[in-house]
């Protein structure tokens, strides 16, 4: 196959990120130096090994986050992004090269190829601009009440997710349907380091021999027993085998926050408030 | 540090070992041919991966039964220490245990303590390419030695009370992605074994080893070369990156002396486009005389796949009043019922869900529609990738005359796209992702009734497993789940009686033995071999 090193040219880039951070990454050129046979070689292992997660293009999927983004959260050099491939991010879902039983595993050049694509697509990048931090920040914790349910750096509540990251590890249009209909794909939550898939944040009802009745988020559920955390944040471990009913369901306890409730400014604002966050 | 005794001494430790042990209830005696055809006699003994020549992971044990399952306990833990999925299915013989672990570690174990006797780990070239984990699933036993499939593509021969190493051949060269995984299949005086590869544009093989010597006495090429029959079936060159490995272990039927051995896809696994044909002998089962590796009869399960649906599940030998048959429940799905003197299908029935066929052929084969061929955006097809069931080992009890398998409840998006092919590099014409309107994965155990393929009963799993099943005469089946459950189940009506938590999910098949008259069944589980008797 032609593998002619072809430079092509730089790229001036206009992101979403660079939109909400300091006006010094802003605006800035940088010059990079693409491969295209590298690139072309990259895309192919990239959908074997990475759109699983990370999306056909690279756009992100429910799981993994969008890179064509030029500022990624974990690094954006060469060296950062081969090291992310090839051993994981420690305390997220990315997995170390070839652990993860999607795809076959990368040799090292393969890695630098999947590089060279990513840097191929970077310019691609949304350059939709976000909303005012600050404000996102008084409704997160004031009128929109997601801190009820939701922790952001240490401070909120247990019942969802932690939301500290989740401003670079999900898309901007995974975040939107996931505040308007956040039944359509419940998010997940534990994952165990020997198990496939991860417990998602269901719903769920039971009722005691005692005839109590308990209602809230899945934690975690094997063929035996749940644990529940309920609408006080109380944790109950419980063995079905004691349970006298047990009515498990997709509806996400998460109210769905309709344009009505929570404007698309608003909305706005509060996503450019969790990409802050995430990329402090 | 090797003690060198005189072949005098030699004779004499020899017999005091055997003597010695024979008054312990522990005699280490050679594994016969003999012994493998006539396994039934010993179900104290557990001799090859799926226990006897059928395939059918049944165990003849019955000291563990539907009244005394609920008090089962742990009886050892063997760590291995080892990162990655153990997929191991542990032989016994004699009171001895051989099991193997990721990255190619060889084990023996005091089969009643879990002490270990010896261990052996192949040193691996850095740049193997396994497709699915450094993983390996277990070994054969014949005569005094213990054979085993590398990630290298090497064959050896290990010495059943030492580990030390006999014989050691090349098969392949893994730089161009070949590898072994599975458990060989010691028959006669042969180890027989198929390549792993499908993902790297291999040309798929199986092969027979003299035991003694390591000389190769055949191999059958699982994608017809030129001049040889089925090669039409490949449009142009494309027979030479055509993958159909054969990377789980085949069964054997001494009646007439007849092999049975799945293959898997062909390549590259999602891109139809450039291979047109059936492309033999891809997703196939294959007849062969074991003393000449000739192809008696062959039955294509997928024709020209596009969604990864290897046949590679291990197939089970049944024997009806006037029938010989065998069945496989499919990767792609259906459970098919064929006779096994002719490679006639007698019916394919679904088990899972699946989307990609809605008629059959003449012959009463599922055919593909329309609208299950993968597209460059993507379109969603069940069974997914991983299939409705994937290598975990199914099981059949003739008391039950049921067919217990493990489904998976996924469909996934099927993408294509050209790929070139370059040696030894991924080739897989793009990929699969999850189908977003597909819901939570599930998964369960079903117990199916071969003579019409429905299922009779099924156990729901929170979520899929990679475990396979044991069934027993005890009336139990054995089962793990994705949670790290080993579970027991009553094999008639599938109500689970007991579970202990291992604390690491489950990618094995359980199998049973019995050392001085105590029943155990074993699982591999996290990285851990865990074992379970009575009190």
């Amino acid at each position: 196959m032609g593998r002619s090193s072809v430079k092509i040219m730089t790229f001036r880039l206009h992101v979403l990120l660079a939109l909400v951070l300091s006006s010094a990454l802003a605006g800035h050129a940088q010059e990079i130096a693409v491969d295209s046979g590298a690139a072309k070689a990259g895309e192919f292992e990239f959908r074997i090994n990475c759109a699983f997660c990370h999306g056909l293009g690279a756009r992100g999927g429910g799981r993994g986050p969008d890179l064509t983004r030029a500022q990624k959260r974990h690094g954006n050099s060469d060296a950062e992004m081969f090291r992310n491939i090839s051993q994981g991010i420690a305390g997220t879902v990315m997995p170390a090269n070839g652990t993860n039983g999607q795809g076959v595993g990368m040799t090292d050049e393969e890695i630098n190829q999947i590089i060279a694509y990513l840097r191929s697509i970077q310019v691609k990048a949304p350059a939709k601009p976000l909303g005012d931090a600050a404000h996102g920040k008084q409704l997160f914790y004031g009128d929109a009440n997601c801190s009820f349910c939701h922790m952001v750096e240490g401070k909120g509540g247990r019942q969802g997710p932690d939301l500290s990251g989740v401003g670079t590890s999900r898309t901007t249009d995974a975040l939107i349907e996931s505040v308007r209909n956040p039944s359509q794909k419940l998010a997940w939550g534990l994952t165990e380091p020997t198990k496939e898939f991860a417990q998602e944040y269901a719903t769920v009802t039971v009722v005691t021999a005692e005839g109590k009745r308990i209602t809230g988020v899945t934690l975690n559920e094997d063929n035996f027993s749940v644990q529940i955390m309920d609408g006080s944040e109380r944790i109950h471990l419980l063995q079905k085998d004691k349970l006298t009913s047990i009515k498990k369901s997709r509806e996400s306890i998460m109210p769905g926050y309709d344009t009505d409730t929570l404007k698309d400014q608003d909305l706005n604002d509060i996503l450019a408030y969790l990409v802050s966050v995430a990329t402090k | 540090m090797r003690v060198h005794v005189t072949n005098r001494m030699n004779r004499v430790l020899s017999g005091c070992v055997l003597l010695c042990l024979g008054l312990a209830g522990s005699a280490v005696g050679q594994v016969t041919f003999e012994r493998l055809v006539n396994s039934a006699k010993e179900p104290q003994n557990w001799l090859t991966y799926s226990g006897d020549y059928a395939g059918r992971r049944f165990s003849a044990l019955d000291q563990v039964n539907t009244n005394t399952a609920p008090s089962l306990v742990a009886k050892w833990v063997y760590q291995t220490a080892a990162t990655g999925k153990f997929e191991t299915t542990p032989v016994v013989v004699d009171g001895i245990l051989y099991a193997t672990g990721p990255d190619n570690r060889v084990f023996a174990l005091d089969a009643r303590t879990g002490r270990l006797i010896w261990n052996y780990q192949r040193q691996l070239p850095g740049d193997i390419r396994p497709c699915c984990g450094r993983i390996n699933r277990g070994v054969a036993v014949l005569g005094n030695k213990v054979f085993l499939g590398t990630l290298d593509a090497h064959v050896m021969a290990l010495d059943s009370r030492t580990g030390n190493v006999v014989w050691d051949i090349t098969a392949a060269d893994y730089r161009l992605g070949y590898s072994f995984s599975l458990a060989p299949l010691a028959v006669k005086d042969e180890i027989i074994l198929g390549v792993s590869g499908g993902e790297y544009g291999i040309q798929g093989f199986i092969d027979a080893y003299d035991a003694n010597t390591g000389k190769r006495k055949w191999r059958f090429d699982t994608v017809p070369g030129p001049g040889q029959p089925g090669h039409d079936s490949w449009e142009g060159e494309s027979w030479k990156t055509g993958g159909a490995p054969a990377w789980m272990t085949g069964v054997y039927d001494p009646a007439t002396n007849q092999l049975f051995w799945p293959t898997g896809n062909p390549a590259p696994s999602n891109r139809g486009e450039g291979r047109a044909g059936d492309n033999l002998y891809s997703n196939s089962l294959l007849a062969l005389d074991p003393d000449t590796g000739k192809l008696n009869w062959y039955f294509q399960f997928t024709k020209h796949d596009e969604h990864d649906w290897d046949a590679t599940q291990v197939p089970i030998l049944i024997d009806s009043s006037s029938q010989h048959l065998i069945a496989q429940a499919n990767r792609n799905g259906f459970f098919y019922l064929l006779d096994r003197t002719t490679g006639k299908l007698l019916h394919a029935n679904a088990y899972g869900k699946i989307t990609w066929s809605d008629s059959k052929d003449a012959e009463g084969r599922p055919v593909a529609n329309d609208v299950s061929s993968p597209t460059p955006e993507g379109r969603t097809v069940c069974p997914g990738a991983l299939g409705a069931t994937n290598w975990m080992s199914p099981s059949f009890d003739s008391q039950t005359s049921l067919f217990y398998v493990t489904v998976r409840e996924q469909c996934d998006i099927f993408s294509t796209a050209p790929q070139p092919y370059i040696a030894g590099h991924a080739y897989y014409g793009s990929a699969y992702f999850p189908s977003d309107k597909s819901g939570p994965y599930s998964g369960s155990l079903k117990a199916i009734d071969p003579s019409n393929g429905q299922t009779k009963w099924e156990f729901q799993h929170i979520s899929p497993t990679w475990s396979g099943v044991l069934s027993t005469a005890g009336g139990l089946v054995f089962t793990g789940d994705a949670e790290g459950n080993f579970i027991a189940l009553d094999a008639a009506t599938g109500k689970p009686l007991w579970h202990f938590q291992m604390g690491g999910a489950v990618y094995a098949s359980p199998m049973a033995f019995a050392v001085d008259g105590k029943e155990y069944v074993a699982i591999a589980a996290g990285s851990s071999l865990y074992t379970f008797g009575l009190p």
